[in-house]
């Protein structure tokens, strides 16, 4: 059983794309090799800047060979059909055999596909992966056309057995396959040959080559921690720069250098971004203070002065960067000082945000509106919402965000302390964006919530109205974050909140012209769309005043159509399945929340919009449904359904009331009468006051009777007044249960 | 080799010790392009050069504007006017990056005492329909040099594939020399009977430049001029092949090329100015993309681009 050994050795892979490249050679090799017919113990593949290697244990010797018995004409067939039977089975007429079958006597041919050695098999496998690997970007070079991340120098591909190693007879585009590799590219350039694996990964550490990538960022992390910590500092983790740093280096050397104190002034968040986007530096701070007072840099090889010169080097480089970064933070000071955020936000009117969209400035305007208008459900003061709505994106035209993009919003929220906005409005710059991801923190401070919600919703109704919806794995603006992060920020917050109501508000204010007249009366009108919904009296009453003065816009309010507002509710429900599905709430438990039953009462409560109240009674039901009464009330649930279902049909009338205890025959009957007057005496009153939990435990409660009452009657009586009397006792338990959720839509 | 492995003394040293590297590696020693443009990258030498089946080797140093980045000759490193040095080779030799390092050592840079790296930086220019891939190189932390294998020039593949290097001459000659603020950067020798640093070089025009291009300059003529180097490139490439004088096939790329650097130019200038919004940002870009495209159609016409 041979080991197989394959180094493709190259200038410099992007450290981005290593460890993908290394999965993907393993993946592909191993399935080509597989499909040929070998088989293998184990395989395990390794990046560094220059290389990618495979080791595969324990490889077949060759693919087995392979009998095929094909079945041809009869052997009086046509001379031509024959023929033609030879020539696909590229035998003679002398290699056939006659059999005789029921049917008559026929040709066979039986055909041999022998076994092919390994080490055609690798060729033939390695050949076909390198011409077709999937780099997310790949080029030519020289006069040559194959393409690789950056040019091909090398293959080693050798076989391994007890014998010794054997080189894979391999040429691509004029590059042979040998033994030979070399190791690091300044402390040992020479090349060396090698026999096995084992022989590969020790030579190259002589060679000051570490082969396995975790084993580098192991290395860089723990001298780099161990260096901080001699100096009482701690590195600031990131495990994203730690894997793209150990990708940038074959021969980690850990420099710890410091920070010119001219610096230290500058925000956290400034050093670190310039020291980690620029330099790729690890940020080094006072634990007690949060300060970055020096950093750590990962050198790629050995010197005679122990990393003095390089270090000197990268802390000239440093300060020259944050030269920069203080020139830009002064000039922004600057400007905050002597005109406030304003000197930004005019700017940003001449910034398009998106050309169906309008600009930066219009949609600021849109979303100071709305966060006004969220403002006294989150516990903000209207009055200080709009004020951060306004200023939270103005740094957008600072020269900081223009230099380090990655510090919108935290910049902003520096600049808006120094400009003398309040802490509260201040800090909303940086905690509007929030959350960003699944896992990023949701914000809790009101004036926070108020623009990140307005900002959110505004950005999905804007796409919505322009109709630039997410469409399979397209998602350009990042709506299903948005759409998520809504629904967060109402979650974490316990906020009750009208959705739709703030959403019909704002897709009618991208609708109406940013310019419009009579911009007042608009503006009052969307207030009251926002907190009232489009169908309150109030809207009503500004619509009929509104139209005395006949502004060009009046139209799109009364003739506002909420299919769209509808779409994009039901894309938020969508996304809460989704993140709801994470905490083991089935898509059924909150479509069973969701929908209205037609049979529901009227008062059952639904509120869609209401994703606090939605998510609380979801979680209830999936609760109760999670317990035996639970899953078995569903199923009599059903039952009742589905008998009262084919009796209305048949009869064709709808079976709702009159159910009698005094026609009840049995016990099981009685007991049921009885159950079911308890549980609607518990039921309506724990669903006014949003109790869930005992809701939906007082209707698993009707569980036991339900199922006593199924085993002991027989709803379809002869006598018809019986039978009627059942199945508008069904109807009773029908209704009881769609008043807590609409359990036709639980699966199973 | 002796001589050289000394630590050059002066700017001017680092550019002459470069020019020898790559003349003795028998690249043509090609003079700066005379217009103004953004980065060593436009002169015709590497643009069109690098379009065609037929060989090139040349390396030159191109003076370069971004008007943008000027700071009135205050800030250590950032200049509105600089010098790049430029090697293009075609096809890219299998040691460029070994020739690369050499050139390093040529100028004084110690490969066992400093960390070189190859840092991804692909590399691609809206304005010139081109894009490539490659490396910054770093040297110590800092960014000393480009380093691309061109994959498309004005929208055409090439093929083969140039190898092309980009020094930034002030910032690679500063790390050299020690120096920590360009303008104390000696020109020529320090012992010099006359020393300049690049101060007494730079230093006046730098504030002269940086007042012009962000305050003075008028934008209602730089507004006019690319409206006009537009129309004359367009003009140039709207002649027919063959010249009714000499009764020759004579394409003007070269002529019609001048007028797409210009506009460029004219672009950054305008840009700098403040006066370009973001979607008018790309409108620009798209015009100038579409000149420099129809240059390098017309170039790969020309006996300079085929065998």
């Amino acid at each position: 059983m041979p080991d197989l050994l394959i180094e493709l050795f190259s200038e410099e892979i992007p450290a981005r794309m290593q460890a993908r490249a290394a999965e993907d050679l393993k993946s592909r090799v191993t399935d080509g090799l597989v499909e040929a017919g070998l088989t293998y113990a184990g395989a395990a593949a390794f990046a560094t800047p220059r290389r990618l290697t495979l080791a595969v244990e324990g490889l077949s010797e060759r693919s087995p060979t392979l009998r095929e018995e094909r079945r041809g004409p009869r052997v009086d067939a046509p001379e031509k059909a024959i023929e033609g039977f030879l020539r696909g089975a590229g035998l003679s007429r002398d290699q056939l055999e006659s059999r005789e079958e029921k049917k008559g006597t026929f040709f066979f041919a039986v055909v041999e596909k022998p076994g092919r050695e390994a080490p055609d098999i690798v060729a033939d496998v390695l050949e076909t992966v390198i011409r077709n690997f999937p780099w997310p970007k790949s080029m030519r070079w020289g006069s040559g056309s194959l393409r690789w991340v950056r040019p091909l120098h090398r293959i080693l591909c050798i076989l391994t057995d007890e014998a010794g190693a054997q080189t894979v007879p391999l040429e691509i585009d004029g590059i042979v396959a040998g033994d030979t590799t070399e190791g690091h590219r300044f402390m040992a350039p020479d090349a060396f040959s090698v026999t096995s694996f084992e022989d590969y990964e020790a030579k190259l550490k002589r060679a000051k080559v570490i082969l396995n990538p975790s084993e580098r960022a192991e290395t860089i992390w723990q001298e780099a921690t161990n260096m901080a910590f001699a100096s009482g500092l701690e590195v600031v983790e990131d495990r994203g720069l730690l894997a793209e740093v150990a990708g940038l280096v074959e021969w980690p050397v850990v420099l710890m250098g410091e920070i010119d104190e001219a610096f230290l002034g500058l925000p956290p968040e400034v050093l670190q971004t310039s020291m980690k986007e620029h330099q790729k530096f690890f940020s080094v701070r006072a634990p007690q203070t949060g300060r970055i007072e020096r950093f750590v840099t990962v050198a790629n090889r050995e010197t005679a002065d122990h990393g003095a010169t390089i270090l000197a080097g990268n802390q000239k480089v440093l300060s020259a960067r944050l030269a920069d970064a203080k020139f830009f933070w002064e000039n922004d000071l600057r400007t905050v000082d002597r005109q406030g955020m304003k000197a930004w936000t005019d700017r940003l009117a001449d910034v398009t945000f998106h050309a169906k969209l309008g600009s930066q400035a219009e949609r600021i305007n849109r979303i100071a509106a709305l966060a006004r208008e969220i403002a006294p459900f989150v516990g903000a003061k209207p009055d200080l919402a709009e004020e951060a709505a306004r200023i939270a994106k103005a740094d957008l035209a600072s020269e900081m965000v223009y230099e380090f993009p990655e510090l919108q919003g935290v910049m902003g929220t520096y600049y808006a302390r120094a400009a003398g906005h309040d802490d509260a409005v201040a800090a909303a710059c940086a905690e509007h964006y929030s959350p960003l991801g699944p896992s990023d923190d949701v914000p809790t401070a009101p004036i926070s919530v108020a623009v990140a919600l307005a900002d959110k919703l505004d950005t999905l109704t804007g796409f919505w109205a322009i109709d630039e919806k997410p469409t399979g794995s397209k998602d350009p603006f990042a709506l299903r974050r948005a759409a998520l992060g809504v629904i967060r920020l109402v979650l974490v917050n316990d906020l009750r909140l009208h959705l739709d109501r703030l959403i019909d508000a704002q897709v009618l204010r991208h609708q109406i012209d940013a310019k419009a007249d009579a911009a007042e009366l608009r503006d009052e009108l969307l207030a009251e769309i926002a907190k009232h919904g489009v169908f309150g009296s109030a809207v009503r009453t500004v619509v009929e005043r509104a139209k005395a003065s006949a502004p060009a816009w009046i139209e799109k309010i009364t003739n506002h159509d909420s299919d769209l507002s509808e779409d994009l509710l039901s894309f938020v429900h969508d996304r809460l399945k989704i993140h709801l599905r994470d905490e083991g709430i089935r898509h059924d438990v909150i479509d069973a929340c969701l929908s209205r039953n037609e049979h529901a009462p009227d008062d059952a409560n639904v509120g869609k919009d209401d994703l606090t109240l939605l998510v609380k009674r979801a979680r209830a039901l999936s609760d109760v449904l999670g317990t035996d009464d639970g899953e078995n009330l569903v199923q009599g649930f059903k039952r009742a359904n589905n008998i009262l279902a084919q009796a209305e049909e048949k009869d064709g009338v709808e079976y709702s009331f009159g159910a009698d205890v005094k026609f009840a025959e049995s016990a099981e009957e009685k007991a049921l009468f009885a159950a079911l007057d308890a549980a609607e005496a518990r039921i309506a009153p724990a669903m006014k006051q949003e109790d869930f939990a005992s809701a939906m435990e007082a209707m698993a409660a009707l569980r036991g009777p339900i199922d006593a009452f199924f085993e002991a009657v027989q709803v379809n009586d002869e006598n018809e007044v019986l039978r009627r009397n059942r199945l508008n006792l069904l109807s009773r338990i029908r209704q009881i249960c769609l008043g807590v959720a609409d359990l036709t839509s639980i699966e199973g | 080799m002796h001589a050289s492995s000394a630590k050059p003394r002066s700017f001017q040293e680092i550019i002459l010790r470069l020019q020898s590297y790559w003349a003795s590696k028998g690249c043509a020693m090609l003079q700066p392009y005379d217009m103004e443009v953004g980065a060593g990258t436009f002169h015709p030498a590497t643009t069109l050069r690098a379009l065609g089946a037929r060989p090139w080797a040349a390396a030159y140093v191109q003076p370069s504007r971004r008007p943008t980045d000027g700071r009135y000759g205050e800030n250590p490193n950032r200049l509105q006017h600089y010098y790049q040095y430029q090697v293009l080779i075609k096809p890219s030799p299998p040691d460029l990056q070994a020739l690369y390092l050499g050139s390093l050592e040529a100028i004084g840079i110690d490969m066992a005492m400093h960390d070189i790296r190859f840092v991804e930086d692909d590399w691609e220019s809206p304005t010139l329909g081109a894009w490539g891939l490659g490396w910054e190189v770093w040297c110590d932390g800092m960014e000393v040099s480009q380093f691309t294998y061109f994959q498309q020039v004005g929208g055409h593949d090439c093929s083969p594939v140039s190898g092309e290097l980009t020094y930034g001459l002030e910032r690679l000659a500063m790390y050299v020399l020690g120096v920590d603020h360009v303008m104390d950067m000696p020109f020529n020798d320090p012992d010099a009977p006359i020393p300049l640093s690049y101060g007494d070089v730079f230093r006046q025009t730098e504030q002269e430049y940086s007042r012009w291009n962000f305050d003075i300059a008028n934008t209602e003529v730089l507004q006019r001029h690319f409206e006009e180097a537009e129309a004359e490139c367009e003009a140039i490439l709207d002649q027919e092949d063959v010249d009714p004088k000499t009764g020759r096939r004579i394409i003007m790329a070269h002529p019609a090329y001048d007028q797409c650097i210009k506009a460029s130019h004219l672009f950054n200038l305008l840009d700098a100015r403040g006066v370009i919004s973001v979607t008018e940002r790309q409108a620009y870009i798209g015009r100038v993309r579409t000149l420099a495209k129809r240059c390098a159609d017309a170039f790969v016409q020309t006996d300079a681009a085929t065998v």
